[in-house]
């Protein structure tokens, strides 16, 4: 349990060195060179990454769901949030969260 | 909005049995739902530490830019340096867009005053709902927990796929879409990361050679 607490506090100390010397060099770096956009690219993936396989290959309590409801419960979140709504989110996320609720408690 | 992410992410925390006080922890100390979730998840598979600060580090690269566009929008000389690194830890996406929205019409001098002031409490709602995220998924019928825990990845699914105007963040998130699950069966405990450096690289290329 020490372990994950330092664990946290090195996963903080690590984002803060994009946040702190981000006030010093307030002027000097551009965002529009290579290897800004390389690092934006691979944050983006990061996070696509781990959502996709959250869904696809879930661990722990999201593998209570099969495959076609968490796909469901997707599809229903993003027609909620992008035609329904005009992008509400905590529309789409309730709704999404919402419609695997109703899928499971009327198969049970 | 926040809210719903931020209750979704304590019930994941909840649902991995992370402690409660570091789940609420991680959401003063990162301050980055993405960050936060790669941390649990990873956890969860037994990544090597330096794997796991790596990957955490990488999904908060945005806060370079956005901070480098902040701070210059909160310069007054009558404020003492350090304030500017505070501001800095209470940076987070919406409040970043909040205060690109409503510092042309907010005095230069009250700017940090008024950002600070907002972003703790953005910060102090997040940290409450990892908490009732968290209680509630101990307390509540197996079925609202599934819910509960599934809003967190549909707030990001949400978001990414909302927020994806430009070209590299639209490549980065399809190629990192296809890496992730990809990685996962390759290698569980280094796929985060993985198929963030694979998966954003191939993104990067096809930026280039476009």
């Amino acid at each position: 349990m020490i372990e994950l607490w330092l664990l946290l506090a090195l996963c903080g100390l690590a984002t803060y060195l994009w946040r702190g010397p981000g006030v010093l060099i307030s002027a000097g770096i551009s965002p529009r060179s290579g290897l800004f956009a390389w690092v934006t690219c691979v944050a983006y993936a990061i996070i696509a990454g781990l959502v996709s396989r959250m869904l696809l290959m879930p661990t722990g309590v999201l593998a209570e769901a099969t495959l076609a409801e968490r796909a469901i419960g997707s599809a229903v979140a993003l027609t909620a949030y992008f035609w329904l709504t005009r992008r509400n989110l905590l529309v789409g996320v309730v709704a999404g969260a919402g419609a695997l609720w109703l899928l499971k408690s009327a198969l049970l | 909005m926040l809210v719903a992410g931020y209750a979704g992410f304590g019930a994941l925390a909840a649902a991995h049995d992370i402690p409660l006080a570091l789940a609420v922890a991680s959401t003063v100390v990162l301050w980055a739902l993405p960050g936060q979730i790669v941390l649990i998840e990873m956890h969860t598979l037994a990544a090597p530490l330096a794997a796991t600060v790596l990957a955490v580090m990488l999904t908060s690269a945005r806060f370079l830019p956005m901070t480098l566009v902040l701070i210059p929008e909160l310069r007054d000389a009558r404020h003492r340096p350090w304030k500017y690194y505070i501001a800095a830890q209470l940076l987070s996406l919406s409040g970043w867009t909040m205060a690109m929205a409503r510092f042309p019409d907010i005095p230069r001098a009250q700017r940090l005053a008024w950002f600070c002031g907002f972003a703790l409490v953005l910060m102090t709602v997040s940290a409450a709902s990892t908490a009732a995220g968290y209680l509630g998924a101990d307390h509540l019928p197996p079925l609202a927990r599934l819910a509960l825990v599934f809003m967190a990845p549909m707030y990001y699914l949400l978001i990414l796929t909302g927020a994806a105007r430009e070209r590299s963040s639209m490549l980065g998130l399809a190629c990192g879409a296809v890496a992730g699950p990809l990685a996962y069966l390759a290698a569980p405990e280094w796929s985060v990361l993985l198929a963030g450096l694979i998966g954003g690289s191939v993104a990067y290329f096809i930026l280039r050679n476009a």
